[in-house]
């Protein structure tokens, strides 16, 4: 599973991506921000408030209660501000 | 057709390119958005527009489309920028054609209102207190919402 960040959630995380084998039991998006909030100091801080996120799996928006899957790509960044 | 590149564009040569030997179209609406040198009382001197490449495009593509489905396009553009920009700079341009004015008024409108709230691009603006990445506001949102979002 790859994931990616962006905008001030890849400068709070420090990784602009990553490559992660989380357990059989991470199958949403929630149980997977849940465990990837576990694997570090600051991804526990830039994944705290999952209101000020959103979520894409495989370049769609997703919402917390979507289904992740190995071979997905994930991607964690703030409400978009182009245009 | 849809376009993210870190060149400027030019609004007149997209806009002939767009409509050279048609004959059918009677209105072309375009817009434009640009860099600010000021944010909420804040002097901002350039920033940087950080994207989702690969998502983007879908993105772009699937609004695109949607303004296709809704109004009687005769051709649609998106031209959307990302890297660092100075102020004055040229950020996005949507361009639209149809018939007539209406339909192509308001596909544009839409275009950026949806543009805006579901296209992944984020602005890091230089401050006088260093770099701020750019909040979303409630009124794109709120804009965004008029044309009946789902």
């Amino acid at each position: 599973m790859k994931i990616r960040y962006f905008a001030w959630l890849r400068t709070r995380v420090g990784h602009v991506e990553e490559e992660i084998a989380p357990p059989a039991d991470v199958t949403t998006v929630r149980a997977l921000i849940d465990w990837l909030r576990a694997q570090s100091p600051r991804h526990g801080e830039a994944l705290a408030d999952t209101t000020a996120i959103c979520v894409a799996v495989n370049h769609e928006f997703a919402e917390l209660g979507d289904p992740v899957a190995a071979g997905d790509e994930i991607a964690f960044f703030p409400p978009v501000t182009g245009g | 057709m849809i376009r993210v590149q870190e060149e400027d564009f030019d609004v007149g040569a997209e806009i002939a390119a767009l409509t050279r030997d048609r004959t059918d179209i009677g209105a072309v609406v375009s817009f434009v958005g640009l860099v600010r040198d000021h944010a909420g009382g804040d002097d901002v001197g350039g920033m940087t527009l950080e994207h989702y490449p690969g998502m983007t495009e879908k993105q772009l593509a699937a609004i695109e489309r949607e303004a296709g489905e809704r109004w009687p396009l005769s051709a649609s553009l998106i031209v959307h920028r990302y890297g660092r920009l100075a102020p004055g700079d040229r950020i996005v341009l949507a361009v639209t054609a149809a018939d007539h004015r209406q339909a192509a008024f308001e596909a544009c409108a839409f275009l950026i209102d949806w543009l805006k709230t579901k296209a992944p691009f984020w602005k890091c603006e230089e401050t006088s207190d260093g770099p701020k990445w750019v909040e979303a506001r409630t009124e794109d949102n709120t804009a965004a919402a008029r044309w009946h979002d789902d």
